[in-house]
C-alpha cells in the first residue's frame, strides 16, 4: 500500500512540475467544443439537442490525446523497469498510475465542461446530468485508455495506434454518457444510465488495472 | 484414450509437428470447403424460391448470415488463443491468434458489404444506425485494431502478447458494446423502421443457408491453417527443417 | 432451377445488380484469401532457400 501512495504522490508531483502540459487536453477540449456552432449553426435550439453529444465526443478525444504520455515518459526514463521488478503488486501500481492521471487531466475535463454546456445552450436538467455522467465517465475513459496506452508503449508513433485501440472500447461510455443526458432533456428517465456508468466504472476499476499491468509487462520487455 | 490426447495436445504445441499435421488436414479442407461452398451458393443463388416479399434479394442471405457469424466466432476464437497464450505461453496460438485476424476482417467487412446492398431494395437504404448493423461496424474496428497492434511490434512473440490482451479487452467489451447499441437504438429508433426477421424459413431456403455456413466454416478454418503455416515457417526460418523444405523445392 | 433463361437470372426481378455486385465481392474477397496465404508461402521458401544457400557458401565447413 505504501508503493501505491507513493507513487501516486510522485505522479501528482510530476504532474504539477510540468502543469504547463495539463493545460493542453482543456484547450483541446474548448476548441473542439466551440467548433461545432462554428461548423453547423447557432441556433440554440439545435445546440441544446445535440450539446451533450458534442461535449462527450470533444471529451472523449481529449482524454485520448492525454494518453500517449502516460507511461512513454516512464519507459523513457526506466521508471517502467522499476516498477516492473518492483515488490509491490503491478497491477495496484498501474492503478495509482491511472488514478493519479485522473485527478490531473480527468477532474479538470470534468470542471471546465460546465462552461461548454452553457454555451451550446444546456441548462436545467440536462446540464446537472451531463456533468454527472461525465464525473463517471471520463474516470472509465482513462481506465480503458491506459490499457491501449500501456500495450502501445514501446511503440514509436504509437498515436494513431492508440486510438484505433481505444475508440471502439469508449463506445458504451460515450452511448451511456451522452444518452444520459440526451434523454434528460428529452423528459425521459435518465437515472438507470447513470447507474449503468456507475456499473462500467466500478467494473473497470476492478479489471483494468491487471490488463493494464498485462500489457506493461510486455512493452516493457520490448 | 486420455494418452493420445495429451500426446496430440503436446503434438499440436510444437510449430513442426502443427505444420505437418495441418499439412495433412489442408486437402481435406480444400475440399469439402469449395464443395460445399459451391454446392450452398449454386443452391441458393440458382434453386431456392424467391422470398415472397424480398423477392429474389433475400439471395443474399447466403453469404450475408455465414460472413457475419464467422466475423464474431472468429473474434471469440482469437480471445480464447489469446487466454492461451497468456496463460501456457503457448507458441501455436499466438500463431493462430494472429492468422484469424485477417480473415475474421475480411469476413465483417464482407458481412457489412452484403448488408448494405440487401438493405436498399429491402428497406431503400444502404446503410441504416440499426443496432446489429452498428454493432457489426464497431466489431469491424476492433479487429481493425488488433490488425494494426499486431503489425506496429515487430518481435512476433511481443505482438502476440500484445494483440492477445486487445483481443481478450474486445471480447469482454463485446457484450457490453452489444447492450449498449441496443439501448441507444432504442432511444433514438424512428417508429417507421423494423428490422426483424421472419420466425421461421422455409426448409428449402433453409437447407442451402446451412451448407452455404457450414462451406464458410471450413473455408475460414482452411484460409487460418494456410496462414498458420506461413507465420510457422517465417518464425522457424532458421531451423534446419525449414531449410531444408525449402531447399527441396516447395 | 427457378429462373425461365438467362436474362431471368441476371435481372432477378429488379434485384439482380444486389445480388450479382454482393456475391462478385464475396468470390473476390474468398479468392483474395485463398491466393493470398498460397502466393505469401512461394515467397517464403524461396526467401529461405536463398538464405540457406548464402549461408552454405560463406562457412562451407559447418555443413
Amino acid at each position: 500500500m505504501s508503493a501505491f501512495a507513493a507513487l501516486f504522490r510522485r505522479d501528482l508531483a510530476l504532474a504539477w512540475r510540468a502543469r504547463g502540459d495539463l493545460v493542453n487536453p482543456l484547450g483541446f477540449f474548448v476548441i473542439v467544443v466551440s467548433l461545432f456552432p462554428l461548423g453547423m449553426s447557432p441556433d440554440p435550439a439545435l445546440l441544446a439537442r445535440i450539446g451533450p453529444g458534442l461535449v462527450w465526443v470533444a471529451a472523449l478525444l481529449a482524454v485520448l490525446l492525454s494518453l500517449e504520455n502516460l507511461f512513454r515518459s516512464d519507459r523513457d526514463d526506466g521508471a517502467l523497469e522499476q516498477l516492473l521488478v518492483s515488490s509491490a503488486p503491478l497491477p495496484l501500481l498501474a492503478l495509482a498510475r491511472v488514478l493519479a492521471h485522473v485527478i490531473t487531466v480527468g477532474v479538470p475535463l470534468v470542471l471546465v465542461s460546465p462552461l461548454l454546456a452553457l454555451m451550446l445552450n444546456i441548462d436545467g436538467e440536462p446540464f446537472g446530468v451531463l456533468l454527472s455522467s461525465l464525473a463517471l465517465g471520463v474516470p472509465v475513459l482513462c481506465m480503458v485508455g491506459a490499457i491501449g496506452a500501456a500495450l502501445t508503449t514501446g511503440i514509436a508513433r504509437g498515436g494513431v495506434l492508440v486510438a484505433l485501440i481505444v475508440l471502439p472500447l469508449y463506445i458504451p461510455v460515450l452511448v451511456f454518457g451522452a444518452g444520459a443526458a440526451y434523454a434528460a432533456g428529452l423528459g425521459l428517465p435518465f437515472a438507470g444510465q447513470l447507474a449503468i456508468l456507475g456499473a462500467l466504472l466500478a467494473l473497470s476499476v476492478a479489471l483494468a488495472p491487471f490488463a493494464i499491468a498485462g500489457a506493461l509487462r510486455i512493452s516493457g520487455s520490448q | 484414450m486420455w494418452a493420445y490426447l495429451e500426446r496430440l495436445w503436446h503434438r499440436l504445441g510444437s510449430p513442426r509437428h502443427f505444420y505437418d499435421l495441418a499439412g495433412w488436414w489442408l486437402p481435406w479442407l480444400a475440399v469439402s470447403s469449395l464443395l460445399l461452398l459451391g454446392v450452398g451458393i449454386t443452391w441458393g443463388l440458382l434453386f431456392a424460391p424467391p422470398d415472397y416479399q424480398q423477392g429474389h434479394s433475400f439471395r443474399i442471405i447466403y453469404i450475408h448470415v455465414p460472413a457475419a457469424s464467422l466475423a464474431l466466432t472468429g473474434y471469440f476464437a482469437m480471445a480464447v488463443a489469446g487466454v492461451v497464450v497468456l496463460v501456457w505461453r503457448m507458441k501455436m496460438a499466438e500463431v493462430v491468434l494472429q492468422s484469424i485476424a485477417v480473415p475474421g476482417a475480411v469476413m465483417c467487412a464482407l458481412a457489412l458489404f452484403t448488408g448494405a446492398l440487401w438493405g436498399k431494395p429491402t428497406w431503400g437504404t444502404y446503410w441504416f444506425w440499426d443496432a446489429r448493423i452498428t454493432s457489426m461496424l464497431i466489431l469491424l474496428f476492433l479487429y481493425l485494431g488488433v490488425m494494426a497492434l499486431g503489425s506496429a511490434i515487430a518481435s512476433p512473440v511481443l505482438a502476440a502478447r500484445a494483440t492477445a490482451v486487445l483481443a481478450i479487452v474486445g471480447a469482454v467489451n463485446i457484450p457490453i458494446i452489444k447492450y449498449s447499441v441496443e439501448w441507444w437504438n432504442t432511444l433514438h429508433q424512428p417508429a417507421t423502421f423494423k428490422l426483424t426477421e421472419k420466425p421461421a424459413m422455409a426448409p428449402e431456403m433453409y437447407w442451402p443457408l446451412l451448407v452455404c455456413a457450414l462451406g464458410f466454416y471450413l473455408f475460414f478454418a482452411f484460409v487460418v491453417v494456410l496462414r498458420v503455416r506461413n507465420a510457422v515457417l517465417e518464425r522457424e526460418a532458421g531451423a534446419r527443417w525449414v531449410r531444408e523444405l525449402a531447399g527441396e523445392g516447395r | 432451377m427457378v429462373f425461365a433463361n438467362l436474362d431471368e437470372l441476371l435481372h432477378m426481378g429488379g434485384h439482380g445488380p444486389y445480388v450479382w455486385v454482393s456475391y462478385g465481392v464475396s468470390v473476390v474477397a474468398l479468392a483474395w484469401l485463398l491466393v493470398a496465404p498460397l502466393l505469401r508461402r512461394r515467397a517464403l521458401l524461396r526467401d529461405i532457400a536463398r538464405r540457406a544457400r548464402r549461408d552454405a557458401n560463406r562457412n562451407p565447413q559447418e555443413d
